[in-house]
């Protein structure tokens, strides 16, 4: 089956993994500016990044039959220096209109902090001034609940942002309804130990349905697994779940969100179409 | 959504589910074998233990709120943000 990872951090990957991702169906990723590993220390260091996800991994996937689309941002960590953020937020523009730009991401939260959440509402400025498409990460473990709601206020404290046009990331079992009951796309992360199993991904689909729902690998310089999605498919085919509402999951859904983006071309290998 | 029988959920998981269980028990071993006072991290672990015993449904978004910071309302006021 065809499918889209909506959520790979491929900078951290070897041109090995996009072969194998290749071989096992994937036909078109999304990349969001995220942390590296380490704070970078000035406005270029981020104005090299945007070069290396708008010129770099789209000619990387290329090779591999693999349409490769991204977000720029300054990620919540590094949000926390907020002189640098600004710097960068002022950059994005010079960025925005690069072909396999679909909007502003992930922004979001890491700890809750006052820092993150100012940088976080500019952000939301810059899009909206931008008429961009968002993409939010969410915290993880312990900081996730409040933090996900923090987000959810902020958002909708803003009458200007539509929530069709955001996707929420990283949701679990206590915090996917208070997303998708607001209005907004989620996006389930299948990565080990601090997220979520497919098991658990594919109990989320059969509690709150297949509408405005994504799943993503977030493979990334962790422990993570880039194959992580396929690990979805198996495990719905396994429950019986008809091949649409699969396909729907993995492959129709990201695609509706990113066709809301006026840049957006996408081969589609099912049909040889491009739109 | 595909329907299923407990039965059958059951067949796919029992193995897993037995092994998860011994993996928890021999958890508990060790931290018995291990010294010092016990850390108060042990009472969420124990309390998230009795929410799969009680007989309520949605044990595993109940298990997530238990691991979480309770949600502030008044975060706004404490960072003086307006957003």
């Amino acid at each position: 089956m065809y499918y889209v990872d909506p959520h790979i951090h491929m900078v951290s990957r070897t041109t090995d993994d996009y072969e194998t991702l290749a071989r096992m169906g994937c036909v078109a990723m999304s990349e969001p500016a995220f942390w590296a590993g380490f704070d970078r220390s000035s406005v270029d260091g981020f104005r090299d990044y945007f070069r290396q996800l708008t010129e770099v991994e789209p000619a990387r996937a290329a090779q591999f039959g693999i349409q490769h689309y991204t977000w720029l941002c300054i990620n919540a960590k590094e949000a926390e220096n907020v002189e640098l953020s600004r710097e960068v937020i002022a950059m994005i523009p010079e960025f925005i209109n690069c072909p396999n730009v679909l909007g502003i991401g992930e922004i979001g939260l890491n700890k809750n902090t006052r820092n993150e959440a100012t940088i976080f509402v500019e952000h939301l400025e810059l899009a909206v001034q931008l008429e961009e498409l968002i993409l939010i990460h969410t915290p993880h473990l312990e900081d996730k609940l409040q933090g996900t709601r923090m987000i959810l206020d902020m958002l909708q404290n803003d009458k200007r942002i539509l929530p069709e046009r955001v996707l929420v990331d990283h949701v679990e079992e206590h915090t996917i309804g208070h997303v998708l009951d607001a209005g907004f796309w989620a996006g389930m992360t299948l990565y080990p130990v601090t997220k979520c199993t497919p098991q658990r991904a594919a109990d989320m689909i059969e509690i709150h349905g297949t509408d405005r729902l994504c799943v993503n690998s977030a493979g990334d310089w962790g422990p993570s697994k880039p194959t992580a999605v396929p690990d979805l498919i198996i495990e719905m085919r396994k429950r019986g779940h008809r091949e649409a509402d699969i396909r729907k999951v993995v492959f129709d859904n990201p695609l509706s969100f990113f066709r809301q983006n006026k840049r957006f071309q996408f081969k589609d290998p099912t049909t040889e179409t491009t739109g | 959504m595909p329907n299923r029988k407990v039965s059958e959920v059951i067949d796919r998981e029992y193995l897993e589910l037995r092994a998860k269980i011994l993996e928890i028990a021999a958890s508990f071993d060790r931290m018995e074998r291990a010294e010092g006072k016990q850390d108060e991290r042990m009472l969420k672990i124990e309390a998230g233990l009795q929410i799969l015993s009680d007989p309520d449904s949605n044990k595993a978004k109940r298990v997530q709120e238990l691991f979480s910071i309770d949600y502030d309302s008044q975060w706004r006021e404490h960072f003086r943000i307006n957003g």
